[in-house]
């Protein structure tokens, strides 16, 4: 069975395993960070955030200052999807941001049907709110 | 103590003895100040015997189904009133939050709209009135008596909100209390609006109204009414909301009557406390669906509002079988002369509403749906801070402690097959408006804000974009209000409002909701000013998820030495409606164009001169390759990118003139930036050994933990540190002495300072 976690990444409980949804590459164990198999790129935040007025003139100037923050870019190594960002303040160790306890997922899952395709969740309808009837 | 005078065989003292010590102690108090056991608890309280006797007695799920209902009709109605007739503009836009307590203090029941931070609040100044003047012969709590009440040390967001908390009786018996709660705005602070920037101590933070009695029979008292008009810059806004307040609770308090006439008090008794216990153990059941996991975030407030600095906001989430546990540990710690702490009761409440607003909107609002999650943090940090600590901007670090929340949660709730919304990026978090105070052209002395920070850009979704402008974190029904209404009685113009401020952008497959550009000028004034109380000029106060970005900064840009009212109507060719246009493109001769960070301490405007800011936009989700070419259009067309950002950003081939996509271009762009990724980015494990430093950067004044040592807190420098169990002061010099020393250390370095004697 194979668990949806993210937009890009699912689990396999047999093979414990993280994989990439959008090319099945497998990523790596399912009991370490998957940032482990990931590509990382250092990204100036001016490059995502352009200024918007002349940084030549001004000290603020719309983008992020990139000697205070920078963009850690996640990607898959085979399919390129960027899979993660992480906003870091230069220097600081990426986060280990889904430690997943196998075991327990395994368990929760041993009563579920697999889900194949993502659960939204419910739609806002219009109408159907306070004061519709 | 030091262990070393403590006697070497401590006698244990028998039950008789520790009642005799307590009634001692309790006696003896000098200050009844903020009671630890009321402060630090948010769950619910336990099972009263009337509470035990009332359920026995009445078990019917209709009968108090339809109770429930009628406290509700209540609670909106009270609620309703609040709005229509309050004068702050706090309560004109749904500022507010009405609500029913049990007999204990817990709330049972709230409003459905309104601010819900207020949901897990005002329960502490309840439980503080029923356990120090309840028997106490000096006050007592009696039918007819309303206790007013604003210092967040005592419970609450900020001092800016007031509330008024009336006992219930039935037959001599209290049954229950009703309260209502505004954000009132001015309280008499060194700053008018009452959120001030620039307090240092607590006792810059103006009205500190720990919980009293300020209604006898009904009655405003009119000896202690005039002392709070006579501590505030706005007496008669003071006194027209607590009767606003005073009368809310009253029709409240007459629905409840109502209920407690048809079906007795033993079934109001059983209605509160199971409404509260079947949440409760709702939130268990939901809590149990999510994965067992621990989602680590950061959050980077990069300012004090005093100065530039980077003070973190440390997250990790875990969930194991029904618990559920956020821990701060980790987060800077607080400072002693800076106004950005919270109390950490104020965090509790705003994760609160994030589960209120964002993840289980289905839920009756309440108190219990709060009560069985875990907050674990810091003594003395940023999100738990001490008695002396100001805390008037505690908006600070309770919304990027929502964000962090926010953050943490969307992870865990994807693969839930049962979802009560949408996963959703961060909602933009700061309240990027402004802040007045002054005279008015009416001659009336004023302090508060615009309702503009309300139009917070929303967070995107799973399967669609974020609402630019759509509501601020703390209440997902609020209106951003009328200017043209505002104008009648403030002496300045927005010359710009509600345009959305193009490529202040957070990029993904869903984009985040945009923020709009507002300017503003004085006018009809000399003695007006404002002020500005947000973060993220520097770093962008969120993260994205799942591949999508974060918004990008926002300053404060100020254009003096121009009156825009006269160049209005001489020249009005010369007037420009974006930012970007003005302080770009210079238009008006002789005038100064600055920038500066979002914390302008409150600044006497010249008539004319513009003050510019934009809202902020809620994060993107999802990888931006994959965002529909047509809805890249789509924001082209709406003017919220330009087309060079949106083809650079993007990667969609268009033409200029027509808009018309080329998919095969796009497609190939696309394809190539993929590949252009795998080749540039660096695998993990080679790319940590170059990026990860073993503490921060020595050129960043930085606060919290580095890493996942949250022991260690860093305390301004990375040479500085503090035990993050031991707390320690932590001043911040004045930045005009700071500036100063820089300036002095240039004339020192040009031979410039003469014969000056130190």
């Amino acid at each position: 069975m194979k668990v949806l976690m993210t937009e890009y990444l699912r689990i396999d409980l047999e093979k414990e395993t993280w994989e990439c949804r959008v090319c099945n590459h497998k990523v790596g164990s399912a009991k370490k960070s998957y940032k482990e198999g990931m590509l990382v790129y250092n990204r100036d935040p001016r490059d995502i955030h352009p200024p918007i007025i002349d940084p030549e003139k001004y000290r603020f100037t719309f983008s992020p200052d990139p000697e205070w923050v920078r963009i850690l870019e996640y990607y898959c190594p085979k399919c390129g999807t960027q899979v993660e960002t992480e906003y870091a303040i230069p220097g600081h160790p990426p986060l280990y941001d889904m430690e997943v306890d196998l075991d327990a997922l395994k368990a929760q899952w041993s009563t579920r049907e697999e889900v194949h395709e993502p659960v939204k969740g419910p739609e806002v309808v219009l109408g159907a709110g306070h004061g519709s009837h | 103590m030091s262990e070393s005078i403590m006697p070497s065989v401590a006698k244990t003292p028998s039950a008789e003895e520790i009642a005799l010590i307590k009634k001692f102690l309790s006696d003896t108090t000098l200050f009844l100040g903020p009671d630890p056991e009321i402060m630090r608890r948010h769950d619910l309280m336990p099972r009263s015997e009337d509470e035990e006797a009332a359920i026995n007695e009445v078990n019917d799920v209709h009968i108090t189904a339809k109770i429930r209902d009628r406290v509700q009709a209540g609670c909106d109605e009270g609620y309703e009133m609040v709005e229509a007739m309050g004068a702050a503009p706090g309560a004109k836009w749904g500022d507010v939050i009405t609500g029913v307590y049990t007999a204990s203090g817990d709330l049972a029941i709230a409003s459905a709209g309104g601010v819900l931070i207020f949901s897990t609040l005002v329960h502490h100044p309840i439980k503080f009135i029923i356990k120090n003047w309840m028997n106490d012969p000096s006050v007592g709590v009696r039918e007819g008596d309303g206790f007013i009440h604003n210092d967040s040390r005592y419970g609450n967001v900020h001092n800016t909100d007031q509330s008024m908390i009336l006992p219930i009786f039935w037959e001599g018996k209290l049954v229950c209390w009703v309260a209502s709660t505004v954000h009132e705005g001015e309280n008499g602070a060194i700053e008018p609006g009452g959120m001030p920037s620039m307090a240092e101590t607590s006792f810059d933070e103006g009205l500190k109204m720990s919980p009293f009695r300020v209604v006898e029979n009904y009655e405003i008292k009119r000896d202690i009414l005039t002392f709070l008009q006579n501590s505030v810059r706005e007496p008669k806004l003071q006194y027209e909301d607590m009767k606003v307040k005073l009368y809310a609770c009253l029709r409240i308090k007459q629905r409840v009557e109502e209920t407690l006439k048809t079906d007795g008090p033993q079934a109001l008794i059983a209605t509160l406390r199971m409404s509260m216990e079947n949440v409760r153990a709702e939130v268990v059941r939901r809590i149990k669906e999510w994965p067992d996991m621990t989602s680590r975030t950061y959050i980077i407030q990069d300012s004090t509002l005093r100065e530039n600095c980077v003070v973190k906001i440390n997250c990790q989430l875990t969930k194991t079988g029904d618990r559920l546990i956020f821990d701060f540990r980790g987060s800077s710690p607080e400072f002693t002369n800076r106004a950005t702490n919270t109390v950490l009761a104020g965090l509790k409440g705003m994760i609160a509403q994030m589960f209120l607003c964002y993840v289980w909107p289905d839920l009756p609002r309440g108190q219990a749906a709060f009560a069985p999650i875990e907050v674990i943090t810091d003594p003395h940090s940023i999100v738990d801070c001490s008695y002396e600590a100001p805390n008037s901007q505690s908006l600070m670090s309770i919304f990027t402690g929502f964000t962090a929340a926010q953050h943490a949660v969307a992870k865990f709730l994807y693969s839930c097959p049962e979802k009560y919304t949408k996963v959703h990026a961060p909602t933009f978090n700061m309240i990027n408006t402004f802040i007045w105070g002054g005279v008015s052209q009416h001659g009336e002395t004023l302090g508060n804000l615009c309702a503009d920070l309300n139009g917070m850009g929303h967070g995107a979704r799973s399967d669609m974009d974020g609402e630019p402008a759509l509501a601020p974190i703390f209440a997902t029904m609020a209106d951003i209000g009328e200017q043209e209404l505002n104008e009648e009685e403030v002496p300045f113009l927005q010359l710009v409002s509600k345009k959305m401020t193009k490529d202040a952008i957070a990029p993904g497959k869903y984009r985040g909701g945009q923020g709009y550009t507002m300017m503003v000028a004085t006018k009809d004034s000399e003695q007006w000013g404002f002020m500005t109380v947000c973060q993220g000029a520097k770093i962008p106060p969120m993260q994205g998820l799942f591949g999508g970005y974060s918004c990008g900064a926002y300053p404060l840009c100020k254009v003096k030495g121009v009156d825009v009212y006269d160049v209005l109507l001489n020249e009005p060719d010369k007037f420009k409606h974006s930012i970007a246009e003005i302080m770009n493109e210079q238009p008006f001769e002789d005038a100064s164009y600055t920038t500066h960070h979002m914390g302008m301490g409150f600044e006497i405007s010249k008539r004319g001169e513009m003050f510019m800011i934009s809202q902020g936009a809620g994060a993107g989700y999802g990888d931006l390759l994959e965002r529909d070419p047509h809805a890249v259009i789509k924001d082209i067309e709406e003017g919220l990118i330009s087309e060079g950002v949106a083809e650079k950003l993007y990667k969609v081939k268009f033409d200029h003139n027509t808009l018309a996509i080329n998919h095969e271009a796009t497609k190939a762009l696309r394809d190539k930036e993929r590949k252009d990724r795998i080749s540039r980015g660096v695998p993990f494990d080679k790319f940590i050994k170059t990026w990860n430093m073993p503490k921060p950067p020595s050129h960043l004044q930085y606060f919290g933990c580095w890493g996942d040592d949250v022991s260690t807190l860093y305390v301004g420098s990375p040479d500085i540190t503090r035990d993050a169990n031991k707390p320690k002061p932590n001043y911040m010099r004045h930045p005009k002495d700071v500036r100063i020393d820089e300036l002095e250390a240039r004339l020192v370095a040009l031979g410039a300072m003469g014969d000056e004697k130190k």
